[in-house]
């Protein structure tokens, strides 16, 4: 048991390494992230004030935190639905994959959840300490958010990671994921609470936002560390996503194991 | 270039191979149809960013919903233009980590132009179908009062947005001779400058409006001929009259990226090999 936990914890470590290689690009990704997030400030900030200081539970001070919390987290979550993985179940490398005497679900997880947590810190700690210098942000009065919030974080970098590799393994039954990706990229995006916060949709919306794994990806995360609703909300957030994390974790299994039997590699 | 070969024939390379990109498109029918639908829902997702926000407030930096419409259509139908015909220079990071761009150099043409006639993205008609439709809606509903001003303005701010963002698109592609893993930082002007093009104005900062209303002069792609056709009189430093100077900007975007690009082709060393 110690000697499977350690391979997965080598694994998150390599990940972690491997994005500390993309130094330029983290901070391409840093510029880009303020950018939009000014832009956003301004739009959100221009909603709130015409709604009369107070909407929906946000003040212009906890909209700035919601803004540069979800742009910080931008680079650590996948939104975009595009792996690695899904190429090289496209082209059977991940034959080689399933050879290996690890889980290919858990050390895909592994390795990308390390990827992300280096990414917090070229992307998402400068992302909210830029936005709190310019902005300012909101911060949580209770103690116990902290460790509310970096559970929450790590959910949510599991789950996206978990979710983007059910896109990867329909590849075992779909000649072309890229409909299926375009299309978490953007349900994601949208639902998950990137362009305005969830609380602000309509009721249908909400609902339907609800129904799918997409805000505890990003928009929960966001609110638990923002501790907008408190430790009782702020906990019942974290138990949401962890329910979604073994939903989502059991179909990647199921997905798997199904897939490796229909598997076929021509040539040799 | 010799004497007596006509325009019609010196573009005839260009023609060939751009009509050549667009029927390999169209050739596997289902994944284009599937490219379609989902650059159509990239637009809606877009437009229903600014939609959720009315679903709470009545008016944006002074503008209400239809007249919001206006500004997105005109920015979203000559942004998705600009894309299809431009957007593709987003991949020269590709071609000079691969070395493929020497390539470009054997031939008689400039590169720059054989760049951006290498392709043409049919798929975003169906998002450029989506400000077309904001911008008809827009136009009809806002309380426009058609005159001539109205009716020279549309065109004017139309084909200036086109060529502001084709503009955008070289600048970009100038500075990714430099940036090379760096290329998302390029998106923060050309992508956030399309989601800038989409706001009310009114609601920026002045640093913002320094930056997107002038240096990337975003606002002139859609909210100040939008503002100057509704007759509004415009917020603080960005006047209604400035809707006129939609070309300037458009010059300015084309003379910025002109530079750039001679200067990143300068800097360019070749792929070796």
């Amino acid at each position: 048991m110690r000697a499977t936990a350690r391979v997965y914890w080598r694994l998150l470590v390599a990940g972690f390494r491997r994005q500390s290689a993309y130094r330029l690009a983290a901070l391409g990704g840093l510029v880009a992230n303020v950018t939009f997030g000014l832009l956003k400030v301004s739009i959100l900030f221009a909603t709130v004030r015409a709604a009369g200081g107070e909407l929906r539970g946000y003040d212009v001070a906890s909209m700035s935190t919601y803004v540069w919390l979800s742009q910080g987290l931008l680079g650590s979550v996948n939104l975009n639905g595009r792996t690695d993985l899904a190429l090289r179940v496209k082209d059977g490398q991940v034959a080689v994959d399933f050879l290996r005497p690890v889980d290919l679900q858990a050390a895909t997880i592994a390795s990308e959840a390390g990827a992300s947590l280096f990414a917090l810190i070229p992307r998402g700690l400068p992302s909210v300490l830029l936005g709190a210098v310019t902005i300012g942000i909101q911060l949580p009065t209770s103690p116990l958010i902290y460790p509310l919030g970096a559970v929450s974080l790590m959910l949510g970098i599991v789950i996206s990671a978990a979710t983007v590799y059910l896109i990867a393994v329909a590849g075992f039954w779909l000649l072309e994921t890229r409909g299926l990706q375009i299309f978490y990229m953007l349900a994601s995006s949208f639902l998950g609470g990137l362009y305005v916060p969830i609380s602000l949709f309509p009721q249908w919306l909400r609902i339907v936002a609800a129904v799918t794994p997409f805000p505890s990806i990003m928009m929960y995360p966001v609110d638990v560390l923002s501790g907008l609703g408190g430790t009782a909300e702020a906990t019942r957030l974290v138990l949401v996503q962890l329910a979604w994390l073994a939903g989502v974790a059991t179909i990647g299994q199921l997905l798997t194991r199904a897939g490796r039997r229909r598997l076929e590699v021509q040539g040799g | 270039m010799a004497e007596g070969v006509g325009l019609h024939e010196r573009l005839r390379p260009y023609r060939v191979v751009l009509a050549s990109r667009a029927r390999a498109q169209r050739a596997y029918r289902t994944s284009f149809a599937l490219d379609l639908v989902c650059s159509l829902l990239v637009g809606v997702v877009e437009l229903a960013e600014i939609w959720v926000l009315f679903t709470n407030v009545t008016a944006l930096g002074g503008l209400r919903f239809n007249q919001i419409l206006l500004v997105f259509g005109l920015a979203d139908l000559s942004f998705s233009l600009a894309d299809l015909s431009f957007g593709h220079l987003d991949n020269l990071p590709d071609f000079l980590r691969a070395g493929t761009l020497d390539a470009f150099y054997l031939r008689p043409q400039p590169i720059l132009a054989q760049l951006i006639t290498s392709d043409i993205s049919l798929r975003r008609l169906a998002r450029a179908g989506v400000g077309a439709a904001a911008l008809g809606v827009g136009l009809t509903t806002a309380h426009l009062t058609w005159s001539p001003r109205v009716a020279g303005l549309l065109p004017l701010a139309l084909i200036s947005g086109y060529a502001t963002f084709s503009g955008l698109f070289v600048w970009a592609a100038g500075l990714q001779f430099f940036l090379l893993d760096g290329s998302e930082m390029t998106n923060a002007f050309v992508y956030g400058g399309r989601y800038a093009a989409t706001q009310p104005a009114a609601v920026w900062s002045r640093p913002l409006k320094l930056v997107f209303g002038f240096f990337f002069p975003m606002a002139f792609t859609a909210y100040l001929p939008a503002v100057t056709m509704l007759g509004l009189p415009g917020p603080d430093w960005l006047p209604a009259w400035l809707g006129w100077c939609a070309p300037a900007a458009a010059v300015w975007s084309w003379l910025m990226g002109l530079a750039c690009w001679r200067w990143g082709l300068r800097h360019y060393q070749g792929g070796g090999g």
